[in-house]
């Protein structure tokens, strides 16, 4: 019997594999907890400016977004080439920049409102035209705390 | 009636669907933190109140972009890159020159009574100005403000800037306050 025993042990001893679950948990919350679903289809086709002295912006749900950029292909036969507003899922025009803000101050809690911020993503090539009237349409609607969305530099030198 | 026992959950396939849910949101993750420039728009005025006296000449830092992306501070061309030395020696005004920015004493806490320059930096850019080039101006101008206050930090407290506290902060702030005008839209021109 003991000959038995001393034999069997020699094979391949299998992994514990209970605590598999709790490691895949563990991942699962993390990657649930940092997780941001993408929130709109993007319809403008944007390659972010590029900066060096960046503020991150924190707290997403004071921000609202103004994307800025050429239509996306699919999208060109319908609005042309120029740079167009994206206003949440659709294109807009900037009149209609004063109600979308409005709307999305009145989806803030009211102690939130004041801190409102609005972050321009636009596209690097971009005419500034554009941008001078949506800031020109985001002063009528008081909504004075802008963010120019840019991405970290990539130095060459 | 016989014990019942109770009978156990077969937990064998836990696994399997903590992978499904932890692939689907590995899949569906993205991680961009947005990062961008910080602005504060002026509000919008009517009628400029006639009480205000105007900005000195001297005291206004005027920076020009046009629409083939060029600089022009204070009358003459420049390079982006040099922009950045530019402003700063415009903001310290080492020398109290005549036609750099007057200085005004105010009580500082931690620094006493400090000259402070009157600055203003006035941006302002054509319709066609592209927004890199803009964004980049911005960048360089901010960048011209955040050295001196680390500079300023290193010097008196021993630390960078961001390590301090925020009223320490607040106080090398109100020495060298950021004043970036970005002025109503005009066409600059070609």
């Amino acid at each position: 019997m003991a000959k038995f025993r001393k034999k069997k042990s020699g094979g391949q001893a299998a992994i514990n594999t209970a605590s598999l679950p709790d490691i895949v948990f563990m991942l699962l919350f993390f990657f649930m907890v940092s997780t941001t679903m993408k929130e709109v289809d993007m319809k403008v086709q944007i390659k972010p400016a590029q900066a060096t002295e960046l503020a991150k912006l924190e707290k997403k749900e004071l921000v609202t977004f103004i994307y800025v950029g050429v239509p996306a292909k699919k999208f060109q036969s319908l609005y042309g080439s120029e740079p167009r507003i994206q206003l949440n899922d659709q294109f807009s025009t900037v009149p209609d920049i004063q109600s979308y803000i409005a709307q999305s101050r009145d989806a803030m809690r009211e102690s939130d409102q004041p801190k409102m911020t609005v972050s321009i993503k636009a596209d690097r090539e971009c005419p500034m035209g554009v941008i001078t009237d949506i800031k020109q349409a985001l002063r009528k609607a008081a909504a004075l705390k802008i963010n120019y969305s840019a991405a970290e530099m990539v130095r060459e030198r | 009636m016989g014990k019942r026992e109770v009978q156990e959950v077969n937990a064998g396939s836990m696994a399997d669907i903590a992978f499904l849910l932890l692939i689907f949101f590995l899949v569906t993750t993205t991680m961009d933190t947005d990062t961008g420039l910080a602005r504060l728009l002026p509000p919008i005025e009517d009628e400029p109140d006639p009480d205000t006296p105007p900005i000195k000449e001297r005291n206004v830092f005027t920076v020009l972009l046009n629409s083939s992306n060029q600089l022009l501070v204070e009358g003459k061309p420049m390079e982006v890159r040099e922009l950045t030395e530019a402003t700063k020696e415009f903001i310290v005004n080492p020398l109290d020159a005549e036609n750099l920015p007057e200085k005004k004493e105010i009580e500082v806490e931690f620094f006493g009574t400090v000259e402070v320059s009157k600055q203003v930096i006035s941006l302002q850019n054509d319709r066609d100005t592209e927004y890199q080039t803009y964004l980049m101006v911005q960048n360089e101008l901010q960048r011209a403000y955040s050295e001196l206050r680390e500079d300023l930090a290193k010097r008196k407290f021993g630390k960078a800037y961001a390590e301090l506290e925020k009223e320490e902060q607040k106080a090398i702030r109100s020495i060298y306050p950021q004043r970036i005008s970005e002025a109503e839209p005009k066409n600059i021109g070609k």
